[in-house]
Formats: structure tokens, C-alpha cells, sequence
């Protein structure tokens, strides 16, 4: 009987073409994300005069630089030249792409789920450090700079060291309202910001399974964030009902032999991690950062904490040792991005906001175009509308700050996005992470808030 | 790629944690193409403020700094956003190695492809290379990717980096073209691929 083995295990092995003496594995890669972004690497195509290896598995979306409003013009040159080049390669080599034009466009992340590309036991790459999302299918996925992009796109393979493996256990439910966002900013506060480096991180346990498939995609999500370049949630029922009937996933006969594969992904009894977490669920809050790194994440009960290692951080959020969370000022918020931008996360922002008005200003840009059809179907973008907010096309917008959605030098924003860097959305700019939920109690509140203190009213 | 074997050159301490990638080049300066290079923007929100100004006090806008070839950072450095344009930046500046307790993964392995050497010390000879750069006479350091060793005012410091990533550096080996020597084992893997799950090979939308 061969060893036990764990799911990333089984991921590995089965995409391993040859192994170097030096132990580099080249990996097949059987979906390739591409982006306007990614034009470095199609330069790098050029200049050999290649062609790519494998057109059918590449597919490319306009998100990155996109902007949110006014289309599809393109105000800026640059960015119109960007989304401009992916066509044009998209054209020159034939692969399928997710355009501004297209009914199905959207941020890489939510459109590969959403169109059933991504799929449980698949490799999928993308040069975008949040491409570990893709993982929460139980598909070996991680994000690549431009040079690995060339090299996918020429060889649709890239030479890569076997990370070591790490269990993330979190034990028991979830309490009310607290979230997969919550979930993630606690491992990240409890890890660090690099204490994942080098591993592969799969989560377990009762709080993960409970967890909706849009969910377990918020989770994987974040783990870039604690330095894990790929996560990892075995395949389930959940996971399988999700995909029935996606796009480009396999149906019929090939779906019912495809399910049958995918539950023998799960990790093996007795397999052995390198590295174990343990997370009581219950010790969870809602959860909001406060410095300039993701790992700078306390409940929404706690107060700014009073550490030297802090001082530059806290010089630059413009705040104070000692300081409550709840009650610090937001200038504006934002609900949206690859973390937070799926229609649940769109239905919890506005169970909060129905019937309230915002008290400052904030933008909810949706995942995709679809995901914005889908909440314009059950009336969503009336309560966003309604509460003051402003209803926006689909794209990065306010998470990357590329594409002309800023906050000013010095705003706060109350953010559902992924990353509270010093000028991620902003030079100047002041972002405090939270899930959308806690966002929307922001808006009502025009401070930082406890969204356990803004019920649903009644309708 | 350019290989690395050795290199003595000016240094300048970057006393910070989680340098990520936004703060090596912010969003807002990658829609240039390479031709227009990237040293300008390198760091630029911590060089330059608002009006465009340098900041003084900031360690590569000093006398004693300016022009550096090597950073010394804190932990993490390079972690977040996938951007190989923060190596560009760093190379285009004319950094070649950038010393550190520990690197965003992304970020080592294109630096490694641009030959520029994530060198990786301990959180202490980190902070006694920075203080040395703060204090010493000169600030010139000598790095040496065979025996993975600082050395600095006849103070020697060992470093560490991933074997493999060592041998690409001191080759400047191509990985396309390594891989195409591979070309029969990739043509007969994606033939066992697309048999044995046939929908990896996406089927185009119904």
C-alpha cells in the first residue's frame, strides 16, 4: 500500500512531467490566466517569435486597469492601450477572452470559478499573487511573475520546488456574523504576514466545510497574505454543486466520472503535514486591521494596540496607541475586489444597508458582470443605490488602485479588499480591512462599527 | 538572464518590515513599457512625496546612499503583488542584491530570473549590516553567491538562498529553452493528460 498522502500532495504528483536532479519539478499547467497586466510577458513572446504552446488553455480577462465607470470608453491612453494589446493577443494567438465588450467579464478571479474553468484537480496559474482563490476548489493554483507567465504561455509548463505543507485546523462553527474575511484576517494576525512562507496551506475542519463555496474562494483568497503562494479545500459536495451546470464545466456522464475523481483528492488518514495551526472558531470576531500589513488584524472590540514596532505604521494610519476601533472615522468604503466581490458578499453588505443611508460616501463594484446582473435581478443595487453608495461596473477598481478608483492622500477607507499596503489604493491613502458586512456597518456608522450592532431592519 | 557570481558595491539600509511590492513600484507607474524604465519610480512613495519632492531623510536621497547598488531590508520584504516590474524597478535603479531575514516568494523567484540575488540573514546580521551602513566609514559591501558570504568592514556574514535558485543565478541559465529540451515528455504527458481527465483540457462553452 502506497504512503498517505494529502491533498496537495496528490495535486502535485499528478501534474509532475519530469523532475531535475537539482529537485525542480516541471509542472503541466492546465489553465493560464492572463490579464492586460500581464503585457511584460506577451513582449517576451514577441521577442522569441513563439507562438503559444497551448492557446486552448489560456484565456485571458480585462480587469486589472479597467476602469469602473463610463464605459467602454477608456479615458486614460495607457490603459486604453493596455486592454488594446491583450485583444490584440488575444486575436494573434487565439485564446479565449473575457473582454470589457464581454457579458461574462469580470476580475480573474471570480470568472474562472464562475464560468466552471476552474475545477477541482486542475493546475491553474495566473500572474496575480491572489491567484492562490482558485485553490478553494481543491485545484493547485498559485500566482506567477511575468517571467513564469512567458514561460507557461510558451511551454505550458513552469519548473517549480515543492513547497512544504501546512494544515490550517479550525475547530467548531463560526459564531454570528463572523465571516470567512474574519476567519482569514485571524489566521493572518495569527501566522504573520510571512508565517506561511514556503508552504502549501490546507484548511480543515468543521468551520471550513460549513463554509460556502464563495466563501471557502474569500479564504483562499487572503492566504497570499500570510505567505502561502497556494491554499488549499478539499473538494465536497459543495464544491460539486457549484459547478453543475457552470460554463466550461464537465457535465453529464464526464461530470458524474469527474466527481468520482475529485473525492479521492481529499487528504489520506495518517498524512503528515509539515506544519500544524490549530483555530478555535469560537475565538473569532468580527475582524478589522488597523496598520499597514494584513498581519495588523483585532477584533472589532479591541482597542489600537501599543507596540514600538508599530510606531511608523500607526504614524501613518494616523492613529493612537490605546485608541478604540470602534468609533475611528471613514471617510469613504468600498465593497468589491477578487476577495469580496461575489454576490453573497454583495446580499451581506446589503442585508445591513436595507433601508439605512450611508453616512459617507462609497463606491460597490461587483466581481463580475454577471454578478452584477444577478444583483441588479434581486434588487441589490436599489439598496446600495438607495443608502447613497455608488453602483460601478465590474473590475480591480479601488483594491489596486490602477484604474483611477483612488482613495485621497490621507482618506480612510473601510475596505473589502485584500490589502492595507501603505498607498495600495492611494498614495497617502489609510485602508482598513474588513469583510462586507463590517463595511456596510462603516457606511451607516461613518466610523469603524460592530456590525452586530446594525441588525437587519425589518422590510 | 544576467548571471551573478560576485559583487562589491555601495549599500544602503532600509530599516523597514514588509517593503511589499506596492511600495517598491505603486500601481500607478506599470502601465510604462520597460524601454522607459522603472529606476525612477523605484520606492516611490518613500523617496518622493506628494508634490514630487525628494524626501530628505530618506535613506536613498542621502549623500551617504544615494546610488546604492545593495538594500539591506527588514523581514518580508517584497511580499504581496505578484509584480515583476518591483524587480525591474530595483534593477533599473541599479540595485543587484537585496539582503533581507525574508522574501515574498514571488518576488524571490523573479528576481532570480532577472538576476538580481534575494539574499537571505538572520534577523540580527541584518540589523548589525544596517547599523554598520548607519555608522562605518564606507559603505561598501562584497558578495559572493559561491561561498554565500557578506562581507563588510572585514566582517563576514553567511547568507542563505535556495540551492537551485543559487545554481540559475551563478548560470544565468534560460529556462525556456531548458524546458524545450523537454519536449517530448511534455507532449507525451498531455497525451495521459487529456485521457485520464479529459475535462482538464476545457472543453469550449456549450
Amino acid at each position: 500500500m502506497s504512503a498517505p498522502r494529502t491533498l496537495f500532495d496528490k495535486l502535485w504528483d499528478s501534474h509532475v512531467v519530469a523532475e531535475r536532479e537539482d529537485g525542480e519539478a516541471l509542472l503541466w499547467i492546465d489553465r493560464h490566466f492572463v490579464h492586460e497586466g500581464s503585457h511584460h510577458a506577451f513582449r517576451a513572446v514577441a521577442a522569441r517569435n513563439a507562438g503559444l504552446a497551448e492557446p486552448g488553455l489560456t484565456f485571458g480577462v480585462a480587469d486589472h486597469y479597467v476602469p469602473t465607470r463610463g464605459r467602454p470608453a477608456i479615458a486614460d491612453a495607457g490603459i486604453a492601450g493596455m486592454v488594446t494589446q491583450l485583444s490584440d493577443n488575444a486575436a494573434r494567438h487565439g485564446f479565449r477572452l473575457f473582454g470589457l465588450d464581454d457579458p461574462a467579464q469580470g476580475i480573474v478571479h471570480v470568472v474562472g470559478p464562475e464560468q466552471g474553468l476552474t475545477l477541482p484537480g486542475l493546475s491553474v496559474v495566473c500572474g496575480d499573487s491572489h491567484t492562490s482563490t482558485h485553490g478553494a476548489f481543491g485545484a493547485l493554483a498559485f500566482g506567477i511573475g511575468a517571467s513564469e507567465v512567458a514561460h507557461v504561455l510558451m511551454t505550458q509548463t513552469l519548473w517549480q520546488k515543492k513547497p512544504k505543507r501546512m494544515r490550517i485546523a479550525v475547530h467548531g462553527p463560526l459564531g454570528p456574523h463572523v465571516t470567512a474575511k474574519d476567519l482569514a484576517l485571524h489566521v493572518i494576525a495569527t501566522v504573520g504576514a510571512n508565517g506561511a512562507h514556503g508552504h502549501a496551506v490546507e484548511y480543515q475542519g468543521e468551520a471550513i466545510r460549513a463554509l460556502s463555496m464563495e466563501s471557502r474562494l474569500t479564504l483562499c483568497n487572503m492566504s497570499i497574505e500570510a505567505g502561502a503562494r497556494s491554499a488549499l479545500i478539499a473538494p465536497d459536495d459543495t464544491t460539486f454543486a457549484y459547478l453543475a451546470g457552470r460554463p466550461h464545466a464537465p457535465s453529464g456522464a464526464d461530470l458524474n466520472r469527474a466527481i468520482a475523481l475529485w473525492r479521492t483528492l481529499a487528504t489520506d488518514e495518517g498524512a503528515s503535514f509539515d506544519r500544524e495551526v490549530e483555530i478555535d472558531a469560537a475565538a473569532i470576531a468580527p475582524t478589522v486591521t488597523f496598520g499597514t500589513s494584513p498581519e495588523d488584524a483585532l477584533p472589532i472590540t479591541a482597542r489600537v494596540p501599543d507596540a514600538p514596532a508599530l510606531a511608523d505604521a500607526l504614524a501613518y494610519m494616523g492613529l493612537a496607541p490605546g485608541q478604540r476601533l470602534v468609533g475611528i472615522p471613514v471617510d469613504r468604503v468600498f465593497i468589491g475586489s477578487c476577495t469580496n466581490g461575489r454576490l453573497e458578499d454583495l446580499r451581506a453588505a446589503a442585508a445591513v444597508l436595507r433601508g439605512r443611508r450611508a453616512a459617507v460616501p462609497g463606491l460597490v463594484s461587483p466581481g463580475s458582470t454577471l454578478i452584477k446582473q444577478a444583483a441588479e435581478a434581486e434588487g441589490l443595487h436599489t439598496v446600495f443605490l438607495d443608502a447613497g453608495l455608488e453602483w460601478a461596473d465590474s473590475g480591480c477598481s479601488m483594491c489596486v488602485g490602477m484604474n483611477g478608483d483612488l482613495i485621497a492622500s490621507g482618506q480612510r477607507c473601510a475596505s473589502t479588499t485584500n490589502r492595507n499596503f501603505r498607498g495600495r489604493q492611494g498614495q497617502g491613502a489609510r485602508t482598513h480591512l474588513m469583510s462586507p458586512a463590517m463595511a456596510a456597518a462603516a457606511a451607516i456608522a461613518g466610523h469603524l462599527a460592530d456590525v452586530r450592532d446594525y441588525p437587519p431592519l425589518e422590510r | 538572464m544576467d548571471r551573478f557570481t560576485t559583487l562589491s558595491a555601495p549599500a544602503a539600509p532600509l530599516a523597514l518590515d514588509n517593503v511589499d511590492t506596492d511600495q517598491i513600484i505603486p500601481a500607478r507607474f506599470m502601465k510604462r513599457s520597460r524601454a522607459e524604465g522603472y529606476g525612477p519610480v523605484l520606492l516611490h512613495d518613500l523617496r518622493f512625496d506628494e508634490a514630487g519632492a525628494p524626501r530628505p531623510d530618506f535613506v536613498l536621497n542621502t549623500a551617504r546612499h544615494a546610488g546604492a547598488k545593495v538594500l539591506v531590508a527588514g523581514r518580508n520584504f517584497g511580499s504581496g503583488s505578484s509584480r515583476e516590474a518591483a524587480v525591474y524597478a530595483l534593477w533599473d535603479y541599479g540595485i543587484r542584491c537585496v539582503i533581507a531575514p525574508s522574501f515574498g516568494d514571488i518576488f524571490a523567484s523573479n528576481a532570480v530570473k532577472n538576476g538580481l540575488l534575494p539574499a537571505r540573514v538572520s534577523e540580527e546580521d541584518a540589523a548589525t549590516l544596517q547599523a554598520w551602513l548607519n555608522s562605518a566609514n564606507d559603505t561598501q559591501l562584497q558578495v559572493d553567491l559561491e561561498s554565500c558570504t557578506i562581507t563588510a568592514g572585514g566582517q563576514t556574514i553567511p547568507f542563505s538562498i535556495d540551492p537551485v535558485r543559487r545554481t540559475q543565478l551563478l548560470n544565468g541559465w534560460d529556462d525556456i529553452d531548458l524546458t524545450r529540451e523537454r519536449a517530448a515528455a511534455i507532449a507525451s504527458f498531455r497525451t495521459a493528460r487529456a485521457q485520464a481527465e479529459p475535462w482538464a483540457m476545457a472543453p469550449p462553452a456549450a
